[in-house]
């Protein structure tokens, strides 16, 4: 079967975000971009599955601007064989990457479909159950553990008081986390190689998707910080502290 | 308009999350309504009912909905969604999950992890770890939400008459199967909705060390949670991570042991009432949240406040 992974450009996960001064968004000029964490476990998890005979292709695909072909590159450095890249500048919500996805899902006709559980900028954990729901395939989220076949996957999720075993039929629809394996880093050669993969270009309007914003956002601000307070000498004075200033022992 | 809460419950008890729900839901529309999809759930739907400002349960009793899968939830949403303003489920693993997945069914841009509510229609979430707030409006004839519990008191349990109906399944798609669950053993309380959690980072150095950790919160009654880099390095489960991409929380006082305090981290506890940091790295950036913080090697200190503790009546 063939693996499609979808990759989302997003500001670094070490870089501490500005809003803008206009509010009407974070500065993300002069910011170092990076392929967003959970998608560098379902591009790793993609090749794992070519590298153990399961996978006959694996294609990344990432939606935006220009710039994300570097994001491609990085998938295709890391291992996956061709990449699909929906060109547009401008805004991208969830349900509209979910119609662009299924759009190009049609034509490629993957068995499985992986997509980070969460993108760590827009934190919405909300494409990959919309991708599924579109397509009507069962889907797997927050994934831990996969075992795929032709026919079907039996996939282990993390949820809040443990973890969740489901057999889900192909094709189908997983999102990773954290605990799914650890992606690797490219190599140097494999950086050369990835130069001469394949990137395909097209179009939302190609596509046939109206990808207009559904969600306005009216303005985005800065959290109200929270002081730093005292630095304590001992462990007695930090009890005390706490059971008689703060009364919260 | 009246507005639809998704019950989280496990066929035998309705789960805190709902109360907080219900609370975010209150401030879109007083006429409250519940859903409860389930297996034999009667007293999930008893319990909704009694929950104060629940003015209707809807109980779905049917095998397909026993395990909440995705594949059958999402479709039962839709069929009640244009009576409703809004739909709301929490923020969690149970929401998470079939939430978005309903959103897409009936063609609505859902919103994620809503913290306050500014009117029917707009609302404040956190974008980027909670290192920027996001105000979105949405003109969706019914909005679908996430909200996260800890920005919303707790509903009453009790003072709710609501009645209680039954409603139709839409059946069992039939491609998704439940196997099995592994439930983290714990004696102590639930992560998110403890007064007290005491978290362990990559100082603690291994698995085997989490029992200084374990003996403080007893003497608390605390949770336990960890930050992602002591579960990424094993030390512990998942289901203990607190931060962007693990669990959310907001104790009363929450206590940060070898943790130095990444923005993933700060994310899901910086909104505790008192936070408290030991760390034996002076410049660590949790002390820039902490109330107290105390420069320590946690393996002297963590000893030392059990003592402590133990002498204050703890």
């Amino acid at each position: 079967m063939k693996v499609l992974v979808a990759v989302k450009r997003v500001i670094d996960y070490n870089v501490k975000v500005r809003v803008k001064a206009d509010q009407s968004g974070v500065e993300t000029a002069n910011v170092k971009m990076s392929m967003n964490p959970f998608d560098e476990i379902g591009v790793e998890e993609a090749i794992r599955l070519h590298e153990a005979g399961k996978a006959e292709e694996v294609i990344a695909v990432s939606l935006g601007p220009q710039q994300c072909q570097e994001t491609i590159r990085t998938a295709l450095a890391m291992g996956a064989d061709r990449g699909i890249h929906v060109k547009t500048d401008d805004e991208l919500q969830p349900l509209a990457v979910a119609k662009l996805l299924k759009a190009v899902i049609e034509v490629e006709k993957p068995g499985l479909v992986i997509l980070g559980k969460q993108a760590i900028d827009d934190d919405s954990n909300q494409t990959g159950q919309m991708v599924a729901a579109l397509l009507g395939w069962p889907q797997a989220t927050f994934a831990s553990e996969l075992e795929i076949d032709n026919d079907s996957a039996r996939i282990t999720r993390e949820v809040d008081d443990g973890l969740e075993t489901i057999d889900i039929k192909v094709p189908c629809v997983m999102t990773t986390d954290l605990r799914l394996n650890e992606p690797r880093y490219a190599s140097l050669p494999n950086i050369m190689k990835a130069k001469k993969k394949p990137i395909d270009e097209k179009t939302p309007e190609e596509l046939g998707v109206n990808i207009a914003p559904r969600l306005k956002t009216l303005m985005v601000t800065e959290p109200p910080g929270r002081e730093a307070g005292i630095k304590v000498e001992s462990v007695a004075e930090l009890v005390d502290k706490l059971h008689n200033d703060a009364g919260v022992i | 308009m009246t507005v639809l809460v998704i019950a989280e419950h496990d066929n035998v008890e309705l789960k805190d999350p709902t109360l907080n729900t219900v609370t975010a839901a209150a401030k879109i529309d007083s006429d409250i309504h519940v859903l409860v999809a389930g297996s034999s759930c009667r007293s999930v739907a008893d319990a909704a009912a009694a929950v104060g400002g629940v003015t209707k349960v809807m109980v779905v009793d049917d095998p397909a909905y026993e395990h909440h899968l995705a594949e059958n939830m999402a479709p039962l949403l839709v069929s009640f969604a244009s009576n409703y303003a809004a739909i709301l489920a929490p923020a969690d693993t149970f929401g998470k999950d079939f939430m978005p997945r309903a959103a897409a069914l009936a063609d609505v841009a859902q919103i994620s992890e809503i913290q306050e509510v500014v009117s029917p229609d707009t609302f404040v979430r956190p974008i980027y770890a909670g290192n920027a707030f996001a105000t979105v409006q949405s003109d969706d004839d019914t909005k679908f939400i996430t909200v996260r519990t800890t920005a919303f008191a707790a509903a009453e349990t009790s003072g709710g008459s609501g009645l209680v109906e039954e409603a139709s399944a839409t059946g069992n798609l039939g491609i998704s199967t439940f196997i099995g669950t592994e439930v983290s053993k714990n004696e102590r309380p639930e992560l998110t909705s403890a007064r007290v959690v005491v978290s362990g980072g990559r100082g603690m150095q291994s698995g085997d060390n989490f029992y200084l950790i374990e003996n403080v919160a007893d003497k608390l009654g605390a949770a336990v949670g960890a930050s992602r880099a002591a579960v990424d390095a094993g030390y512990v489960p998942n289901d203990y991570q607190v931060g962007q991409t693990g669990k959310i929380v907001a104790p009363e006082l929450y206590v940060a042991v070898g943790i130095s305090g990444a923005i993933q981290h700060l994310a899901g506890m910086k909104d505790s009432k008192v936070i408290v940091a030991i760390n034996k790295d002076e410049e660590a950036p949790i002390f820039q949240v902490a109330d107290f913080g105390l420069v320590a090697d946690l393996f002297e200190a963590l000893p030392q406040l059990e003592k402590e503790l133990e002498k204050i009546g703890n």
